[in-house]
């Protein structure tokens, strides 16, 4: 008995500094799951595509062409993986403090239409009109996300429910305004707010064909992260996500926690509203609602709500939506087919979700 | 048929007929929901659901010329995607608001898809009872055009209100979702009857779809559904978890989802998205007046994570 604990003492003194730390073994744990998951969705989605008379290593040849082949397909995957960016951050940032909020949507055609307002009522140098867009945008996104966090904390409503209702409404706010009141008596065939007018449109990035919207997502990325791992107010608002009474005996504003959350998420969905506008439709119209805010949740689950991570993933999925139209053309495969991807996804994403902790290798061992 | 000889009357006349006919989908949707609720689960992915049924009742209906065999399908369809629902939230640490998210878009994606061929062709649609015949009036006739399966969800309100108190499996139901502590001491098996309750849960709300499809509007497209299985879910909160109370509150949101065309049907189209988002806004009024951050809801089954 002692002699072996001896032994087993002498052994751990003898070996050197482990390779890896628990910490790293959960980090590691964290990409793990989520990769097998995305593998097993693509096998998955490869038989039903294959029960449809296609072939599925076609289809993801096609996806690859489509998404990261060349410089061409890189553009389009970055032009879409920038609003997916911002508005995974509206639904990342709230899973911290505890929320599990789906109204991106919502936040991101309200933040389009206020931007695409701003243009009508001040004239200016397009540097002072585009940044007043943008703080219209975000603040109108937050306000909308914001009102869902304010009812969860103050109302006890169900924030996911009422999030999703917002959205439904910004929806109808945003069609009911767009063919009445803020109608470009020029635009005949598809109702839209006047352009905002060439000068303010945002160029593109310095070097490549993408436009801001990239930069906005990977640097509030990058700074939310800082935020939620390395300061105080992100430790507090953990602290209420994953235990709220705990954070009320430790006598945290569980309130202000939410609602920063929740404000700081609709800004970054509002944000991707304005770029949307400001420089890809040129207007407001009912092409906003295109997705984006749904794609969204898709992507902060697959991120595990890890603002970092948050970047590849949204680059994963903006490339298949940017290789749809390229998938209808050659295999006649419906644009709803990326939907079908999307929820078999997330399925088998949040089924993985149970296989936490049970591989033994990446168990804590003290270490 | 315009009411605009009726003037307003006409429009009450067209709300309390729409009532009737909007109120259906609201209804199995939310009856089925109640069951999943009672167990403790809730099921999210209903809107998903809803548009399968509605997909999957009309092409059934298209391809063989029985929409009833179609309704049948729709119920089939919904409860395959309730049981995915149930049995992938028996597992461990899987949360089931998420997986309804997941089967919202996986639902709808798999109706668009498959759906794709039905968009264009006319489907037998369900028939109709004629409860107006007595009044000459064609408004009064077509308000009061009632459909059958209008009458069978009254009918399954009353049975599952009897059921949830007076049966062996009503009481299982209510026990495994009050407690699941105190069902397992009772030997009930918790995640199978959640199961169940979530699979029946879908089999309704396939139901609620195919009505949509093959009566009202009655015909299949991919803007069919707006959210109405969702609002049931909200529904069922505003309606305490009990079948009549959701019968009622049915005809409620049908009434508010009628009101939009009742008015266009007057002339006034002005503010058209305006009122048709009026059941949006009454559902989120409902749930700001009923719910509280201070105590549970009266009724709430104890493992409901929705009402904390």
């Amino acid at each position: 008995m002692t002699s072996s604990a001896a032994h087993a003492s002498a052994r751990t003194a003898s070996v050197p500094a482990p390779a890896m730390t628990d910490a790293n073994r959960r980090a590691l744990e964290g990409a793990f799951w989520p990769i097998v998951s995305l593998l097993a969705a693509m096998v998955v989605f490869g038989l039903f595509v294959a029960l449809t008379g296609r072939d599925p290593l076609e289809m993801y040849a096609l996806i690859y062409e489509g998404a990261f082949s060349d410089a061409f397909a890189w553009q389009n995957t970055l032009q879409r993986a920038a609003p997916l960016i911002l508005c995974a951050l509206a639904v990342a940032l709230p899973a911290q403090a505890g929320l599990t909020i789906i109204g991106g949507e919502g936040a991101l055609v309200l933040g389009g239409l206020a931007a695409s307002v701003v243009p009508l009522a001040v004239a200016g140098p397009p540097l002072l009109v585009q940044a007043l867009m943008a703080g219209c945008a975000m603040l109108a996104g937050g306000f909308w996300i914001g009102l869902s966090g304010w009812l969860r904390h103050y109302r006890g409503v169900n924030e996911t429910i009422a999030s999703l209702l917002l959205s439904y409404i910004a929806i109808a706010l945003l069609n009911h305004l767009v063919e009445g009141a803020l109608r470009d008596p020029a635009s005949l065939n598809k109702p839209s707010t006047r352009p905002v007018g060439d000068a303010n449109m945002l160029g593109n990035l310095p070097g490549i064909d993408v436009h801001p919207g990239l930069a906005f997502g990977i640097i509030l990325c990058l700074v939310l992260h800082v935020v939620v791992r390395h300061t105080g107010l992100g430790f507090a608002t953990r602290i209420a996500g994953g235990n709220v009474r705990a954070a009320r005996l430790a006598g945290l504003p569980v309130g202000m926690l939410i609602l920063w959350t929740c404000v700081a998420g609709g800004a970054c969905a509002g944000l991707a509203g304005m770029v949307e506008v400001a420089a890809v439709l040129g207007s407001a119209n009912a092409t906003l609602a295109a997705g984006y805010g749904y794609a969204g949740i898709l992507v902060s689950f697959i991120a595990r709500h890890n603002p970092l991570a948050v970047i590849p993933v949204a680059i994963l999925i903006g490339g298949i939506g940017a290789a749809g139209s390229l998938l209808q053309r050659r295999m006649e495969l419906p644009d709803a087919a990326m939907l079908v991807l999307q929820g078999v996804a997330f399925m088998i994403i949040l089924g993985m979700e149970t296989m936490t902790g049970r591989l033994k290798f990446f168990q804590p061992r003290g270490a | 048929m315009d009411s605009s000889g009726l003037g307003w009357w006409g429009v009450l006349l067209a709300v309390v007929g729409g009532a009737i006919r909007v109120s259906t989908p609201f209804l199995f949707v939310s009856l089925g929901e109640c069951i999943t609720e009672k167990s403790g689960r809730i099921n999210l992915g209903l809107e998903g659901i809803l548009i399968m049924g509605a997909m999957s009742g009309y092409g059934i209906s298209y391809l063989s010329g029985s929409p009833w065999l179609g309704v049948l399908v729709a119920g089939c369809a919904g409860l395959a995607l309730g049981a995915l629902h149930g049995a992938l939230c028996g597992l461990a640490r899987v949360n089931d608001i998420a997986t309804g998210i997941a089967l919202m878009i996986f639902g709808t994606g798999l109706a668009f898809f498959l759906g794709k061929p039905f968009v264009q062709p006319k489907a037998p649609n369900l028939p109709s009872i004629p409860f107006g015949w007595w009044s000459d009036s064609p408004q009064v006739a077509a308000a009061l055009q009632v459909n059958v399966l209008f009458i069978l969800g009254l009918a399954l309100a009353f049975g599952l209100h009897w059921g949830f108190s007076n049966t062996s499996w009503g009481l299982a139901l209510r026990t495994v979702g009050d407690s699941s502590d105190a069902a397992r001491a009772l030997g009930y098996p918790v995640n199978r009857v959640r199961l169940m309750a979530t699979a029946a849960g879908g089999f309704l709300a396939g139901i609620g779809g195919s009505f949509l499809s093959l009566y009202y509007p009655g015909s299949w497209n991919e803007s069919l559904s707006s959210g109405q299985g969702l609002m049931a879910v909200a529904l069922v909160i505003f309606a305490r978890w009990q079948p009549l109370r959701c019968f009622y509150a049915s005809l409620l949101f049908g009434a508010a989802g009628a009101l939009g065309p009742a008015l266009q049907s007057v002339g006034i189209t002005s503010g058209y998205y305006l009122f048709n988002a009026a059941p949006y806004v009454l559902t989120l009024a409902i749930m700001i007046a009923t719910c509280s951050p201070h105590r549970s809801l009266a009724g709430a089954p104890g493992e409901l994570g929705v009402t904390q």
